[in-house]
């Protein structure tokens, strides 16, 4: 894992790298734009990490010009810019994935590993598997160790989603925004009633608990 | 924020005619000609009917000295013979002579009668004249003065005045049209001359209601010909342009703050993680260092709202404004919530007055007002009670409607609890940050809607309308 950080507070800066350092990847940073952008033209990297506001070119502009030239590395943008009119521009610029400061380094985390997952050119898949729990995505079923699991449809949009991230950990806001296509800020937790709805469905006569709460950063779905 | 819109749709309609002070002044000036008016043809009436009256007093007078020279150098016999010698000379009988011995017989003269009028204290008569001797009878006026002759004879000298009488009819009828016709015409000027201020004054309320909605940019048009509206326009823009810069440049400095805290806010935030992340598994100290993140968040969630709402506020973000169909957005809603309220036992309802009702705006942003006020109905009504949702549109306007049964919200609160970290319950027991509220006036206010808390009886019910998106 490969990952460019183009970030100009150095302390920011130095925090994402030793996380993600001891994450497992391998992290250049760049301090301003116009080096940011050369190293990304220069070298194959499997993830950008841009902040928006960038002295020498801004976040945006390095996109744009990355897009332009046919670069597809998948880019996540950091920012103080909280508006959805920042995110809608972000994401319109080619970014893939837009992410507010301040955030937990867990929800970068988890959202870096699902940029990784969709530039790795996905192959459309009809079923999924975690341990004994299998979903038919054609005919919409859901098997555990055999026995037939009925879900509302939302449920097995949620159920889809932590599947298709099985092992690693998806955060609330990642699933509100995933299963529910919503960008905003609740106040309370309301997706962990949902989860805890669905745990009662695909855990609660099986064994082992497949669905994990991961405290302080959200759910994870693991066989074993 | 809570104007009825019935009446605000009213207003439009009376926007079209003239109203208010404009047309009060307008009619003052309408008064204030039809007096001036009034005045002149009063003075053209006195001047014209009256120069004829006193012609006639003239010709009388003179007619008289006439006389009276005759009858003081040849007596009676020299008068008599003055007057028939007249009456001969006049056959139309525009003079009128009469001279009666002390039985009002009369002696010589072209009237077959005294008058019965009475005269008044300078001698003067006016009385009717009947002409006679033709084949109709003929009634008109007559004016003339009398004398008593030192013989005991009496003498009437005067004039028709049926010509007169006519031209001052004719002279008078021309007058009145006149100033009906000068007030009918100042009226009409007057409503248009306020329709054309009118007109020229709602364009100026209608800039400053959208600045007020939050568009600070917006500027009064100017006519161009420069005249008093467009210098009071100019300087109305002029004013709008400090206050534009002043305020730019006062959300510079709360930016420049927020982000200058938050920057070591979040630094704090990351080393706590890093910190938690390297003590051992459940230590004291770790569960400290997680308590010492939440805390952190919590402010840093606080900071950010507060900059979201005075982003919101600032209004001029619509960059991501589209259609929104309110019917799928309530029912992903319901279903989100639904669960949240079910643990509470509380029964979350929705209906919809049509299957599809668009407005113009941001989804996710209209999602997250919906979310905080379903949020704070679950949150604020009892286990067991019920919450209601609806969406419906009427008269081109669409409207939401959030209503529990719970506690509702006192009618001296229902203003303040829009104001940042306003909480009605001062203990401060339920969580939240007493920011939710504001944020969902901001988002209203971004969307041109209004939003108006009701009593449920019992309960609170929020009501939010839109315009509708044109189709």
């Amino acid at each position: 894992m490969h990952i460019l950080l183009v970030e100009d507070d150095p302390q920011m800066a130095d925090y994402l790298r030793k996380a993600l350092i001891e994450a497992g990847a391998v992290v250049d940073r760049a301090a301003d734009g116009r080096e940011g952008l050369l190293m990304a033209a220069g070298s194959d990297y499997d993830v950008l990490i841009l902040d928006r506001m960038l002295p020498g070119l801004d976040g945006l502009a390095i996109v744009r010009t990355l897009r332009a030239s046919g670069n597809r590395t998948p880019v996540l943008f950091l920012s103080a810019l909280g508006d959805v009119d920042d995110r809608v521009e972000g994401l319109r610029a080619g970014g893939d994935d837009y992410l507010i400061k301040p955030f937990a380094f867990s929800e970068l985390q988890a959202r870096v590993e699902a940029l990784l997952r969709r530039g790795a050119a996905e192959a459309p898949e009809t079923r999924l598997r975690v341990g004994d729990l299998e979903m038919d995505l054609l005919k919409r079923e859901v098997t555990r160790a055999g026995q037939s699991i009925q879900l509302q449809p939302r449920e097995f949009r949620l159920l889809e989603c932590l599947m298709r991230h099985a092992g690693r950990v998806v955060t609330r806001t990642m699933l509100l925004e995933q299963v529910w296509d919503y960008h905003f800020d609740p106040q309370t937790n309301v997706i962990d009633v949902h989860i805890s709805r669905l745990r009662g469905k695909i855990d609660k006569d099986f064994d082992p608990p497949l669905l994990q709460t991961v405290r302080g950063a959200g759910y994870r779905l693991q066989a074993g | 924020m809570r104007v009825a819109v019935p009446a605000l749709r009213l207003r439009a309609r009376l926007a079209r005619v003239p109203r208010g002070s404009i047309f009060r002044l307008a009619l003052l000036y309408v008064l204030l000609l039809a007096g001036s008016v009034g005045i002149l043809l009063g003075f053209i009436y006195w001047s014209t009917a009256g120069y004829m009256d006193r012609q006639t007093t003239e010709t009388i007078e003179a007619e008289i000295r006439g006389l009276a020279e005759q009858y003081r150098r040849r007596g009676l016999v020299g008068l008599t013979a003055l007057i028939s010698e007249r009456v001969a000379s006049d056959p139309v009988g525009a003079s009128v002579y009469l001279l009666v011995d002390e039985r009002f017989e009369r002696v010589v003269g072209n009237l077959d009668r005294w008058p019965s009028e009475s005269p008044d204290a300078n001698g003067w008569i006016r009385f009717r004249l009947r002409e006679w001797g033709t084949d109709h009878t003929d009634e008109h006026e007559a004016r003339a003065q009398v004398f008593l002759l030192r013989s005991g004879l009496m003498l009437l000298v005067g004039r028709d005045i049926r010509d007169l009488e006519a031209t001052r009819y004719l002279i008078l009828d021309a007058l009145t049209w006149g100033l009906a016709i000068t007030l009918a015409l100042a009226l009409a000027g007057a409503w248009l001359m306020s329709a054309t201020l009118t007109r020229r004054l709602d364009a100026i309320n209608q800039t400053s209601r959208e600045i007020m909605e939050g568009d600070l940019t917006r500027r009064i048009p100017l006519s161009g010909s420069g005249d008093d509206f467009d210098r009071l326009a100019d300087g109305l823009n002029r004013m709008l342009e400090r206050i534009e810069a002043l305020m730019a440049s006062v959300r510079q400095v709360s930016d420049n703050i927020a982000h200058d805290l938050r920057t070591p806010l979040t630094r704090l935030r990351n080393k706590l993680e890093l910190l938690a992340a390297a003590l051992a598994g459940s230590s004291e100290s770790r569960l400290l260092a997680e308590e010492a993140i939440a805390d952190a968040e919590e402010l840093l969630a606080t900071f950010n709202a507060l900059l979201r709402i005075a982003r919101l506020e600032s209004g001029s973000r619509r960059a991501a404004f589209g259609p929104v169909d309110l019917v799928p957005l309530i029912e992903d809603l319901v279903e989100l919530y639904e669960p949240l309220a079910a643990e509470r036992d509380q029964r979350l309802d929705w209906t919809a007055g049509a299957s599809s009702i668009v407005v113009e705006g941001d989804r996710d942003l209209l999602f997250q007002v919906m979310a905080n006020l379903v949020d704070n109905a679950i949150k604020y009504t009892q286990p067991g009670g019920h919450i209601q949702l609806a969406v419906d549109s009427a008269d081109g306007l669409a409207r939401v409607l959030v209503a529990d049964d719970g506690p509702g919200i006192a009618p001296e609160f229902r203003e303040q609890v829009f104001r940042r970290f306003f909480r009605v319950d001062d203990s401060r027991a339920t969580p939240g940050s007493g920011l939710g509220l504001s944020l969902v006036q901001a988002v209203v206010a971004l969307h041109r809607a209004h939003i108006e808390l009701s009593d449920n009886e019992p309960g609170l019910r929020v009501s939010l309308s839109f315009g509708r998106s044109p189709q």
